[in-house]
């Protein structure tokens, strides 16, 4: 039926299986809009957010896809400005998992704020001061990036490429394509950045405040390097998912090698600033601030804000992975390799969760106590939302565009079956097309 | 303004002589067209600009104390203006005006990113969660100098600014350049049953908050007076409400301390 969608030499599930799979995720993805649109006519009430938890669920999940996010432009930065040219092989995915996770940003943004129609104001009264303002300029114009990263890969589908004008579009687009990993990154840089500087220059929070350089909070850089650090562990991981998913391999050994192995590297520098830095808050910040380190990790309920997540973010999700992925021999190991970059994975998310929500959590004013928070089913599912529209992204782009250039040498298809296949006609199509040979549909 | 003739408006909570009575609750509420519900019970989904805490020492009976102590907007000055909120909000929605001291709320402009709130360590800030209905007929009760706000943004005390408007156009009616002390009080200072609350210009020797308080503009308006303090002095925040109290246990609820630090400042 959409054979001839289908990237030659490749094969795909049959049609109805792919449309169950696309239904179940579009039944999560229906949930998700209904809850946006009672958020969008309702308003914020609709949440379990309240005046000490300003950002909640949301803004977490916010700076959660940013970081993963990461890996588009700290593989494009790899791949065409260092020269790695194993990357070509993985860029296309990660690119696309990019694109996902910031559209996904831009549109938990648009339900987020109390205001979506003025919404518009963050660029036309920006405030030069504020590093939220940072974040949509360069949030909005690396999304823009992406999408221009993103429409050569779609312009290479089977039927737009036989379209002259897309197929010179998009080979001219490849060509320049260094010049837009350069702006992504330089963009990335940036907004990763002031994200980390949303609770670093927070100096009425102590848990959040960091000094740093000039108008930088420390914040800003751990932000900026976290994702680029743990970016490629969210590619590799969706890779491994998929391959598995499909039961194919899609890219080869040395590639998410290669990979792995940088990504060991960053995390393994990051997380010993990271460790500088929780020492020096600890033991000067915070005790400037009349609060001693182990103020911001007790007494809690539920111990919600134990000890526990300092210890599993930058020991279990932190050190652990790094010391895997840095380690030859075991980030060979298949099984390591996942645990590492699940952990990984674990790890940035987590990061980003103590960054905006323990921030609002601990006491300031000494007759208040710490505060608690269940998100509503409808932020769950707003949440869950950008989830399911991501699956579908990456099936849809996997059956129809070629996102993984060596699936084909990786995956030769046993061609007298196929032509077998290939004599029965569907009754519904009109029947495949003469100039394609067996393979293609 | 062109002779640096900048005003500080500042308040000084007297906390000994507060009784808890809410009163300067309620006026706020009347005066500023503050927002309720039918159910008003959950105190953080609803609006107050000033909220009054009930703070005790910890000791059992007989040693038991308490303490209200009434929290209006900070008006932190930060260093050189950079209060906590202000800085942080992407949309210049909220501005500190260095001619009166005030941080105020631009309700059309603010887009309900509420970045400010999680800035504000004191939980001035809130946020309108719902659209405000007023109980029938009530509409013609508001306030007609001060704009109610609708669903979607932050609000917070704004130092009663109208009533400041207003004593400014009396003034220049009257020929006059400067406003009295007692032209621009705010609602809760003049509601105050107990005379708990006083409010002025902190720049000006001849207020009574300056004389209570007695900020120390080398310090960043740090209180001279010994029984004097300001919530959260140690952030840098830099607020212009001063608390007064008598009691040890009050002053020390007033900032962190380690251990020793507080018995340290007190001797020092």
């Amino acid at each position: 039926m959409d054979t001839a969608l289908i990237p030659k030499g490749v094969k795909r599930c049959p049609i109805w299986q792919f449309a169950l799979w696309i239904s179940a995720n579009g039944a999560v993805l229906a949930w998700g809009v209904f809850a946006m649109l009672l958020v969008y006519i309702k308003g914020l009430n609709q949440t379990n957010m309240n005046n000490a938890y300003g950002f909640a669920l949301w803004i977490w999940a916010d700076l959660a896809v940013i970081a993963l996010g990461g890996g588009a432009f700290f593989t494009g930065f790899l791949r065409y400005l260092v020269g790695k040219e194993e990357l070509k092989y993985i860029i296309n995915y990660a690119v696309l998992i990019g694109f996902i996770c910031y559209s996904s940003a831009l549109m938990i943004l648009g339900f987020d704020i109390g205001q979506p129609l003025r919404g518009w104001f963050i660029f036309w009264h920006a405030n030069v001061h504020s590093m939220l303002t940072e974040v949509a300029f360069c949030l909005t114009c690396y999304f823009g990036v992406l999408t221009i990263e993103y429409i050569p890969m779609v312009l290479e589908n089977r039927k737009l490429d036989k379209v002259p004008f897309f197929h010179n579009l998009g080979h001219n687009m490849h060509e320049i394509m260094a010049v837009f990993a350069a702006t992504g990154a330089f963009l990335s840089f940036f907004h990763q950045g002031s994200l980390g500087g949303v609770p670093g220059v927070m100096f009425g929070r102590p848990f959040g405040f960091r000094e740093g350089v000039l108008i930088w909070p420390w914040t800003f850089f751990l932000f900026t390097w976290s994702a680029a650090a743990f970016g490629p562990c969210f590619t590799i991981f969706i890779t491994k998912i998929t391959e598995t998913l499909t039961r194919k391999k899609l890219v080869k050994d040395n590639v998410i090698d290669l990979l792995a192995k940088i990504s060991g590297w960053m995390i393994f520098f990051y997380i010993i600033a990271k460790i500088i830095d929780t020492i020096y808050w600890a033991t000067v910040t915070a005790p400037s601030k009349g609060f001693t380190f182990l103020e911001f990790y007790t007494n809690n309920p539920g111990s919600a804000y134990g000890l526990w997540i300092l210890i599993a973010e930058i020991g279990v999700c932190g050190v652990l992975p790094a010391l895997i992925l840095i380690t030859p021999k075991l980030r060979r190991i298949q099984g390591f390799l996942w645990l590492a970059v699940f952990l990984g994975v674990i790890g940035v998310c987590l990061n980003r969760w103590v960054m905006v929500l323990q921030v609002l959590a601990v006491p300031v004013l000494t007759f208040e106590d710490w505060f608690t928070y269940l998100p509503s089913w409808q932020e769950v599912a707003t949440t869950l939302l950008p989830v399911a529209y991501g699956v579908i992204m990456i099936s849809v782009s996997y059956r129809y565009l070629p996102i993984f250039p060596q699936e084909r040498e990786l995956n030769p298809i046993d061609e007298p079956a196929a032509a077998a296949r290939e004599v029965i006609p569907e009754p519904s199509a009109a029947g495949p097309e003469p100039e394609l040979s067996p393979a293609e549909s | 303004m062109k002779n640096g003739n900048f005003k500080k408006f500042g308040m000084v909570i007297d906390l000994d002589k507060c009784t808890g009575c809410g009163a300067c609750m309620v006026a706020c509420y009347a005066e500023n067209n503050i927002p309720f519900r039918e159910d008003d019970t959950d105190k953080m989904l609803s609006v107050s600009w000033m909220h009054v805490y009930r703070l005790n020492n910890g000791k059992p009976f007989p040693d038991y104390e308490e303490c209200f102590l009434p929290r209006p907007c900070q008006h932190c000055e930060g260093h050189h203006g950079h209060s906590p909120c202000v800085s942080v909000c992407p949309a210049t929605a909220t501005d500190y005006n260095m001619a009166t001291g005030i941080v105020s709320q631009i309700y059309p402009r603010c887009f309900g990113c509420r970045y400010c709130m999680g800035a504000c360590p004191y939980h001035v800030r809130q946020f309108n969660w719902w659209d405000p209905i007023w109980p029938d007929g009530m509409e013609k009760m508001l306030n007609p100098n001060v704009s109610v706000r609708m669903r979607g943004v932050v609000e917070k005390c704004s130092f009663c600014v109208q009533r400041y408007q207003l004593a400014m156009d009396q003034a220049y009616m009257e020929g006059r350049q400067e406003i009295e002390e007692d032209d621009y009080q705010t609602a809760c200072t003049e509601t105050c049953p107990a005379g708990a609350i006083t409010f002025g210009d902190l720049n000006n020797p001849e207020h009574a908050v300056h004389q209570l308080a007695q900020p120390d503009p080398a310090h960043e308006g740090r209180p001279k007076n010994p029984k004097a303090f300001r919530l959260l002095e140690r952030l840098g925040t830099n607020p212009k409400i001063y608390y007064l109290s008598r009691r040890e246990w009050v002053r020390r609820a007033g900032d962190n301390y380690l251990k020793g630090e507080f018995q340290n400042k007190a001797h020092s």
